[in-house]
């Protein structure tokens, strides 16, 4: 399977080694990722948050790009995900916007491309084609598996069930990693909160903390850049902040399928965590 | 504020606010309503009455982290978090402060940002946001730690074609949809 | 040339405050054929009634057109003028100003005013080409089918076997009770379901009036008002029961257990069972999903131990036919299916998450735990109790828009029952709105908070289990504050819905459902009970949501309805059928092939085959009219010929 890739501009920076970690993964999972030339931030929340239009037209450039290749669009980030999601059904839903958007960009959209997560790219290669990839078993590791709000909201856009999603269960289940049942899977970590309303973050990254420690997770999972800032660049402000002592290392769903895929742990970024993964690979012996 | 700003905000975000039957089940389900001066469905009950400026000047609408999950379980189809990016609108509109700090600061020092490069200079973002936020100190060590990791690039990688990006940005009207 | 009378009609002001219905009148006395025309604010109150009556006789009328609301509601009384004028009823025509005019287009009254001229223009057209037509009369068959033995449908058979009438009870379970044997005590008086429920049970099998099936389905209605010839389908019980004793060894031996449908998993069954030791018919049945001999062929423990060799492997379903008069439909409801929509409540995967019904068992005395309010996960008692209204109801996205009625009482009784069994407990309510309308229910209500329990006022947004407790998080938005409750056990309040079948019920009796999918009723104030088919009447929850003194209530008035049918000897039958023109009919027969209602049969005379309409079936639907290519078909009263005279006054 051949798919557009478009990283966004968390991959490029803060996380680096989610980009890493999923090219590594599709290369050893056959799938080929091209790289959308040219390719535009999202607008993300700061879009949506300020002009309807913006949060459809700057998307939009990216999906008349991915048109032009011909290719179905892979976006790892959750926070892309969604925007481009949430731009293609404003499109379809509203012709008079569309046709403002056209103009603006000067090109046309014929609304063919498909946007994908990496829990739909993953899931779609099956159980089968993941589990022949697994030469480390992560058996003894709990993990809590963490999807946010972008990925399975609102249900317009979701890549999953918003309520109760199971995809990287699914994906992970290959890997022997025992996956825990709980009750913060699809809370909110706040987001770009951290910026603008520090304590409001950092209350929201504390609750999901304690959720997954009350379950005795070893580590959580993500698919989402800006969760995993959150989730383990302010663990140390969260316990400072709170008087906790939280030590969760916090994986990108990437980079546990790449370590059970016997992919080497520097290739797929985990020296660039703040809480340090060591202990958790330990445990299966990676 | 009149009457008008009630069916003002109800035609830009396109939603049935006097559906709204103060369940609550926005706020029961809210992340952030602990931090909220109006709560969720308060926002809602506001808005149904047209009491505008109270709303406008609420610290809620910048609290909301657009989770969605207001949206994701109203019962009677209200899309609460469009509705709030609506009043955000109307918000630095009739209180051009709001921007000098805080959440709209970030959106406007995000966006100015997009609107120069085609994408997010996280480096330079964080240090305007910073500075104008005079909060300079601010994240040092986790700057630090994240240059060493290479997680933040010390210079912008804009996009070539920002001709396009200007035309998004110029044909953005000063008005919500 | 007919002497045309026109009669507009205000309906107060929701005709009148649209519509001028003076200028109505006098525009339409120019019509042809039209020899007087007024208008009156209620033409079909007493004044107006004599007003058309005097009119007939002082202008010689011998057609009326009366433009006021839907035939549906008045064409009746407006008919019984005529007759009482002299006429016959039948050279009545109606045109809908209200619903058809100034109700859907009170904003643009200058354009409603010409529609509602048009409409009258029509209806002369029409009228001026009526003829004088003549009901003809059937025999009634003296015996009453009731669908459903829930309290509505026992109450209902009942009530008419009562009135010497013969009944034939259908019910699908393998016993009688329904819903309401399931419970524990009723709202507001507590008193006991099963004490007040089970008596009338047994009244029903042992009234010589009614012949009882259970564990049968009504498969084929034929027929119509007064006549209905009806197919039962008796599912094989594998026990006969006219050997059976109701000993009970056979499922004190059985080796198999299933989750207890009726207890909601809380507790196992054999797979031969009695539903419940009060069971009517007392007779066990098989469930042949789950009995070995049936789907393995090995065991056959029952049939060794069974003294009275009442068990029959080789039983099949039967078919058996019945004719009656009128039929009472009482399905009943269903609990709305929370475990497909609310994720945000687990899909159904806590265990300690349950429905109201559950508690129900789980609070009866003869329910699987012996009344002891206890954890489905741990047996233990729980400590903190809460209770969330308006699941499935009132929930456009998730569930049903409309209210179920019933939930706020059961679950104060509920929470009434923690407090009573537990009172150290702490119990919480979730609700929107309190609905307490019956008669003691606000009283009960205010008397449950006495007793401690809590209302917040919020809906709940999520249920998720931590560690064994189970996290609720609702609002207090009285307080205007998120709330947050570790609970033991949460009771969810879930919604009424159609029974399961009640859709395909509808089409097979030719009644209509409404949006929600219950049955439909003639008129929501006047015609309660009554639906749009004659001689087939509604009694309890598959009308609507209803709790068990209205069920009863509207149990008891279809049974009224139905007697009063039933004690006549003969019925009048709508002379509005259809009628071959025996000149152009071909025999082709399309008629025969559409009629929903096998009233057409064919006849030859003279080597030619032609259809005939056999009028005590015919419903007057049109269909055969339609389909007939060289327009022999006629429907009385809507004759090719009347129909198109109304189309070119339309189009004028």
């Amino acid at each position: 399977m051949k798919l557009a890739y478009y990283p966004g501009c968390s991959l490029k920076g803060t996380a680096r080694e989610y980009d890493l970690s999923t090219r590594l993964v599709a290369r050893h999972l056959g799938l080929e990722l091209v790289e959308i030339p040219d390719w535009n931030c999202c607008g993300a929340t700061a879009a949506h948050s300020t002009s309807h239009f913006l949060a459809v037209a700057l998307p939009a450039r990216v999906l008349a790009l991915a048109e032009d290749m011909g290719l179905d669009i892979l976006s790892p980030c959750a926070a892309c995900y969604q925007r481009l999601r949430a731009a293609q059904e404003e499109l379809k839903r509203d012709p008079e916007l569309k046709r403002q958007v056209e103009g603006a960009l000067g090109r046309t959209f014929e609304g063919r491309v498909r946007v994908f997560s990496l829990l739909e790219a993953l899931a779609q290669l099956g159980e089968e084609a993941l589990a022949a990839q697994v030469v480390r078993p992560l058996k003894g590791m709990q993990v809590a598996c963490y999807y946010g709000c972008l990925l399975v909201r609102p249900p317009l856009t979701s890549c999953d069930d918003p309520e109760q999603p199971q995809l990287m269960e699914k994906i992970l289940a290959p890997t022997k990693v025992d996956t825990l049942d709980w009750g913060g899977k699809n809370e909110c970590c706040g987001a770009s909160l951290i910026f603008g309303a520090r304590e409001v973050a950092l209350n929201l990254i504390k609750n999901i903390l304690h959720a997954a420690a009350q379950v005795r997770a070893h580590a959580l999972v993500t698919a989402c850049p800006l969760c995993h800032a959150n989730l383990d660049l302010r663990q140390k402000e969260v316990n400072r902040f709170f008087g906790t002592n939280f030590a969760i290392p916090v994986f990108y769903l990437s980079q546990l399928l790449g370590i059970a895929m016997g992919l080497n742990p520097r290739d797929l970024g985990l020296g660039s965590h703040f809480v340090d993964p060591q202990r958790a690979l330990r445990m299966v012996g990676s | 504020m009149n009457e008008n700003f009630w069916s003002e905000v109800n035609r830009a975000a396109g939603q049935k606010i006097t559906h709204c039957y103060q369940c609550g089940k926005c706020t029961a389900g809210c992340p952030v309503a602990f931090a909220m001066d109006y709560k969720p469905h308060q926002i809602l009950r506001l808005l149904q009455l047209g009491r505008g400026e109270e709303l406008l000047s609420s610290r809620a609408l910048w609290v909301c982290s657009s989770c969605q999950t207001c949206t994701t379980r109203c019962p009677c189809h209200i899309d609460l978090a469009r509705l709030i990016d609506t009043l955000r609108f109307f918000s630095r509109q009739a209180f051009p402060q709001v921007t000098r700090h805080g959440m709209p600061l970030f959106n406007e020092v995000f966006l100015r940002s997009v609107k120069r490069y085609g994408r997010v200079y996280e480096l330079g973002l964080t240090l305007q946001f910073n500075l104008k936020e005079r909060k300079v100190w601010r994240d040092l060590d986790l700057g630090h730690f994240m240059l060493s990791r290479r997680k933040l690039r010390l210079l912008p990688e804009p996009v070539e074609n920002r001709k396009e990006v200007a035309q998004i940005f110029s044909a953005e009207k000063e008005e919500p949809r | 040339m007919p002497r045309v009378g026109v009669f507009v009609c205000w309906c107060g002001s929701n005709i009148g405050g649209v519509l001028d219905c003076p200028a109505l009148a006098r525009a339409a006395a120019t019509f042809p054929g039209v020899v007087y025309a007024t208008d009156y604010q209620y033409m079909c109150s007493d004044p107006g009634q004599k007003l058309i009556a005097e009119a007939i006789k002082e202008h010689r009328l011998d057609r009326v057109v009366v433009a006021a609301c839907s035939p549906r509601l008045h064409e009746d009384t407006f008919r019984e003028v005529l007759a009482r004028a002299g006429l016959n009823p039948y050279l009545l025509e109606m045109t809908n100003l209200r619903e058809h005019c100034s109700w859907v287009h009170a904003g643009e009254k200058e354009l409603a005013q010409a529609k509602a001229l048009s409409l009258i223009r029509r209806a002369v057209a029409k009228a001026l080409r009526l003829t004088p037509l003549h009901p003809g009369r059937v025999k009634i068959t003296r015996r009453c089918l009731v669908i459903g033995g829930g309290i509505a449908g026992i109450q209902a058979a009942l009530d008419v076997a009562d009135a010497g009438i013969e009944v034939v009870l259908v019910e699908r379970e393998p016993s009688l009770g329904g819903k309401m044997v399931l419970l524990d005590k009723t709202f507001p008086t507590l008193d006991c379901s099963a004490c007040i429920s089970t008596p009338k049970m047994a009244a029903v099998a042992k009234h010589p009036l009614i012949r009882l099936y259970t564990y049968a389905e009504v498969e084929k209605v034929e027929g119509s008002l007064g006549n209905y010839r009806v197919t039962i389908r008796q599912k094989a019980r594998y026990v006969d029961h006219t050997k059976c004793t109701g000993c009970g060894t056979c499922w004190e031996k059985c080796p198999v257990k299933v989750p207890d449908e009726l207890n909601f998993r809380l507790s196992t069954r054999p797979a031969i069972y009695l539903p419940f030791p009060q069971a009517v018919p007392s007779k066990p049945v098989i469930d042949a999903r789950h009995c070995r001999q049936l789907t393995k062929g090995k065991c056959g423990v029952c049939q060794k131990v069974c003294p009275a060799g009442a068990i029959d492997y080789t039983q099949q379903d039967s078919l058996h036919e019945e004719e009656v008069g009128a039929i009472i439909v009482a399905t009943g409801f269903d609990l709305f299916p929370w475990e497909k929509a609310y994720g945000e409540y687990g899909y159904g995967r806590y265990p300690d998450v349950i429905t109201g019904l559950a508690f129900e068992r789980l609070v009866n005395a003869s329910g699987p735990t012996g009344g002891r309010i206890v954890r489905p996960s741990d047996g233990r008692e729980p400590r903190t109790v809460v209770f969330v209204h308006c699941v499935g109801s009132r929930d456009e996205l998730k569930g049903r828009e409309y209210c179920s009625r019933i939930c706020c009482m059961y679950t104060a009784k509920h929470a009434h029952q923690v407090k009573e069994r537990l009172p150290e407990a702490k119990v919480y309510v979730f609700y929107i709105d309190i609905r307490t309308f019956g008669k003691g229910y606000e009283e009960f209500y205010r008397r449950v908070q006495d007793e401690g329990v809590i209302y917040l006022r919020g809906r709940v947004s999520k249920i998720y289990q931590e560690g064994d407790k189970l996290i609720v998080k609702g609002a207090d938005t009285l307080l205007g504050e998120p709330v947050t409750i570790a609970a033991d056990l949460v009771v969810l309040a879930t919604g009424v819905v159609p029974a399961r079948g009640a859709e395909e019920l509808a089409r097979t009796l030719g009644i209509s459902t409404d949006k929600d999918g219950f049955f439909q009723e003639a008129h929501p104030k006047l015609r309660p009970v009554e639906t749009h088919t004659a001689g087939i009447f509604l009694a309890g929850a598959c009308q609507g949501p209803k709790d068990i003194p209205d069920t009863v209530s509207q149990a008891s008035a279809a049974a009224a309805k139905a007697v009063g049918l039933l004690l006549r000897e003969e019925i009048e039958v709508s002379p509005l059928v259809a009628w071959v023109n025996q000149a152009l009919c071909t025999g082709c027969l399309h008629c025969q092939v559409v009629c929903p209602y096998q009233a057409i049969e064919v006849v030859t005379e003279g080597g030619r085959r032609r259809a005939r309409v056999k009028e005590e079936l015919c419903q007057g639907c049109g269909s055969c009219t339609v389909a007939c290519r060289p327009g022999a078909m006629e429907l009385k009263g809507f004759s090719n010929e009347q129909i198109l005279a109304e189309v070119e006054a339309l189009c004028r």
